[in-house]
């Protein structure tokens, strides 16, 4: 097990990677009730087209399968796993992205019979004909409720503008029409391919002792007969640089208007510390661009352009990648006009000043610390980085090193009218 | 014994409430404003925190001001309205990095204290008024605000079942305000409201964080002075019980209807049967092992969600659940055989011993936010009461079998709302 200090936060990590490939992180948090362990898989929504453990065609699965795998992993042959956290005073539950799906738990008690109940969930999938027919109808109702959430429609109906091959343009949750296609017979065939150890990541912080935790974590593992995995072999078919589609309305029951405004991302291959920098540097452009101490947000605030549903956002992962910006408006076209000119003006140079950048790079730093009074934050985002080959706890070093000149061709290079994009939403009848 | 000591100092026209805890990387300051809910106020003070907060007479525009913040290592300023039974409460809240993990050692808490300082006492005025550009701008964001709620159907419907069962009871009133009152507000009268306020609301200042309260009292006291008052409470038990259940139907274009349910609790924080009350609606909708769960949800798959939650204030209990259109009897109908079964004492000593083990989790992991520390000791202000958490964690410990079912047996069926889609109310 090695220990790894971090001196400015005050934080310390411990880390082993076992002999079946499964790589535990502990964190001590002292002074905390709550133990919060994630046991998350390399494995999200866009991971849909794949060869199967043992097999060597690739296969295409039906759109949501890795969600809907998520929703029965909590179903065994005696019951329900939710029973079991509770009986044991913990609380679970599980999220499923695009890239990743998380199985967790939280508790103030019984933190090593908990551990070793996450584990051995995740670890011992029972799928029967029966339970998933009755799943869909749950899931049925959780797609419905999106479907008439605005907000999500209008962040999907983004990405479907920005991506026209990759999987990312697809809704996690899939359709009711493509999760009726799922049988238990898919559902093994993910399973057996992206949970494997050595495709997963286990965290835990709280306040535990972390020797004695690697020890239970390791001792759990060697029971478990494990045969070493080939490589995963995911398959992405070739996706433009500019966006697939320009613009796009969508009418529903809503009785105020939205606009966002996307940019396609560059450098979507990009790992590690490359990656790191690349993302850091992206999130403080869009916080000199459109924070609220900048001209523009100050600007369309005065107009009655925007109100404080508005929001920034960058999302960077392997193979795909989108800055989006925008909120609630009054007038959808005038908005989208507006934030436009804004991006396209921030590629020429001399608009930022070395102070705004302090000053940016300092609401960064303190905005990280924030974050980490949050076990839920450092898991989450700590297996996210490390999948993607990054240390969440490089953050305030890489962005302390972030000039002027690399956000200037970062601007410069990034921001592109074919790369952009607008979604809309507006009331029906409009 | 949980280790949460809870200072508390009478300071002029406020209380001081000190946490000391090394657990967070920052500080947090927490002013709140109490005063009971009614229609000629309710708007106004949905205003004012926004006002107040986007410029100052030192910071006179936002971007100055959100300078500023983002000078002090991205200090977070906002505000926050809330109901709390016939109250409604203003929050301002600054979270702000301790500056013993910033390579830079100079001294924030402070910095801290004298913005909410300036925010709460210096506001940017012009003549007997708010500086009126910014009363302009953020009526038109509260109108906006107010709007947005029907555009979350989850949220809107609980606010129409509110509605609909509160009716003529000030609870009624929205936490945004009322659209309607929004444009006769004026910036010389929101300026009279802000002294009014300011002289008789009921005020408490939160501080958590690796703070001395020695340090802390000499701040409070040398920056934020106010006139003494005695706070004004309602009489509480407003409350417009129906001789039949209230049902309504609202048809809109959704493709998911929305079933809220409203219920009587007429137990509320402070009384004897409140810690029954929590185990109550634990084993009935509280979780995930709760009988709505399992019933609207793991057998009849009828719903994603169906839970239910408490108004501890209010003495409201509120279900919840997004089912199809064409699903409303059945799903009404295994909620009430849950409430029956309620009744009955219907329930095993193993679903109660895990429901306990479950909310005494939960109110650990609360605590180990500062804001969810605050939100709970709050009560104590908002009830009157002294209740500490490990009063509060034994209560509900001890409570049995029968202290749940006669607490059941208070509860009452109210009004039941359905937000159903236009094909179903064909």
């Amino acid at each position: 097990m090695e220990k790894i200090n971090f001196d400015q936060l005050q934080e310390e990590l411990y880390h082993e990677k076992l002999p079946n490939g499964l790589n535990v992180y502990i964190l001590p948090k002292k002074g905390f009730n709550k133990t919060y362990a994630t046991f998350t898989t390399k494995y999200g929504s866009v991971d849909n087209t794949f060869v199967p453990l043992g097999k060597t065609e690739f296969v295409k699965v039906p759109d949501g399968i890795a969600h809907f795998l998520e929703h029965k992993l909590f179903e065994k042959e005696d019951g329900d796993v939710f029973q079991q956290f509770s009986k044991q005073g913990a609380s679970a539950n599980a999220f499923t992205s695009f890239t990743r799906t998380a199985y967790l738990f939280s508790s103030t008690s019984d933190v090593e019979k908990n551990l070793e109940t996450l584990i051995d969930f995740v670890q011992e999938p029972y799928f029967s004909e029966k339970t998933v027919e009755k799943e869909k109808g749950i899931i049925g109702q959780e797609i419905t409720m999106y479907d008439d959430n605005p907000d999500w429609r209008l962040y999907f109906g983004l990405i479907e503008n920005l991506y026209e091959k990759h999987p990312v343009n697809i809704d996690i949750a899939g359709t009711i029409e493509s999760i009726s296609h799922i049988t238990k017979d898919w559902l093994y065939e993910c399973y057996n391919t992206f949970y494997h150890p050595s495709n997963m990541l286990l965290f835990i912080v709280g306040p535990v002792n972390p020797e004695g935790i690697m020890n239970q974590v390791k001792a759990n593992q060697a029971k478990k007969d494990y045969q070493e995995m080939p490589e995963i072999k995911r398959q992405f078919e070739e996706e433009p640089l500019h966006a697939a589609k320009k613009k796009q309305v969508m009418q529903m029951n809503v009785q105020t208007s939205k606009c966002l405004v996307g940019i396609k991302a560059l450098h979507v291959d990009q790992q590690g510390n490359e990656m790191l920098k690349n993302e850091l540097t992206m999130n403080v452009l869009l916080d000199l661009l459109f924070g609220k101490s900048s001209a523009n947000y100050n600007q369309l605030y005065d107009d009655g352009l925007v109100d404080d549903t508005f929001s920034y956002d960058y999302t960077q992962e392997q193979g795909f990648g989108f800055a989006m910006v925008g909120g609630d408006t009054s007038d959808p076209e005038q908005l989208a006009a507006r934030l436009k000119d804004m991006l396209m003006a921030a590629k020429s140079a001399g608009s930022i000043s070395e102070d705004q950048l302090e000053r940016a790079k300092k609401k960064k730093i303190g905005a990280f610390l924030r974050a980490v009074n949050s076990p839920e934050y450092i898991a989450n985002q700590f297996t996210r980085y490390a999948f993607n080959e990054m240390n969440l706890f490089d953050v305030v070093p890489t962005l302390e090193n972030i000039s002027l000149q690399d956000i200037q061709s970062l601007a410069q290079e990034m921001i592109s009218e074919e790369r952009i994009s607008v979604c809309q939403v507006v009331p029906k009848g409009k | 014994m949980i280790a949460v000591s809870e200072k508390i100092t009478e300071m002029p026209g406020y209380k001081l409430h000190v946490i000391e805890t090394d657990k967070y990387k920052t500080n947090t300051i927490v002013w709140r404003m109490k005063a009971p809910l009614d229609k000629e106020n309710v708007t106004k003070r949905a205003l004012l925190p926004h006002v107040l907060q986007s410029s100052s007479a030192k910071y006179p525009t936002t971007t100055a001001l959100r300078s500023y913040l983002d000078e002090l290592y991205g200090a977070t300023l906002y505000v926050d309205l809330a109901k709390k039974g016939e109250y409604h409460i203003i929050s301002f809240l600054i979270e702000i990095a301790n500056e013993k993990f910033l390579s830079d050692p100079s001294p924030l808490l402070r910095k801290g204290f004298e913005l909410l300082t300036e925010i709460l006492t210096n506001p940017h005025k012009s003549g007997s008024g708010f500086e009126p550009g910014t009363i302009e701008k953020e009526k038109r964001t509260l109108k906006q605000r107010i709007q947005s709620v029907y555009d979350d159907k989850m949220r809107y419907s609980n606010v129409r079942l509110i509605e609909e069962m509160c009716k003529g009871e000030p609870y009624a009133l929205q936490v945004n305000g009322e659209a309607e009152d929004v444009e006769a507000i004026t910036p010389e009268n929101l300026y009279e409201y802000y002294q009014h306020a300011f002289s008789e609301d009921e005020m408490d200042l939160y501080v958590v964080g690796d703070v001395k309260e020695e340090e802390v009292k000499s701040f409070a006291s040398e920056l934020l002075k106010f006139e003494n008052r005695t706070p004004k409470d309602t009489n509480g038990r407003e409350s417009n019980q129906k001789e039949n259940v209230h049902e309504v139907k609202e048809n809109q274009d959704v493709k998911q209807g929305k079933l809220n349910i409203g219920y009587r609790t007429n137990i509320k924080y402070g009384d004897p049967d409140y810690f029954a009350l929590q185990v109550f609606n634990g084993i009935f909708g509280g979780f995930s092992h709760s009988k709505l769960f399992i019933n609207v949800r793991e057998k009849a798959s009828l719903a994603y969600y169906a839970a239910s939650r408490l108004e501890s204030h209010k003495g409201l209990m509120m279900v919840m659940s997004g089912i199809d259109n064409n699903n409303y009897d059945q799903a009404v109908k295994i909620i009430n055989e849950q409430m029956e079964a309620m009744k009955k004492g219907d329930f095993s000593d193993e679903e109660l011993t895990q429901t306990k083990a479950v909310i005494r989790n939960q109110i650990l992991e609360t605590i180990d936010t500062s804001r969810g520390l605050l939100e709970l000791l709050y009560h104590n202000v908002v009830a009157h009461t002294e209740i500490n958490l490990d009063a509060w964690l034994t209560g509900m410990e001890n409570a049995t079998k029968e202290e749940i079912v006669a607490v059941a047996d208070k509860i009452s069926l109210d009004t039941i709302y359905f937000l159903t889609g236009t094909e179903a109310g064909k």
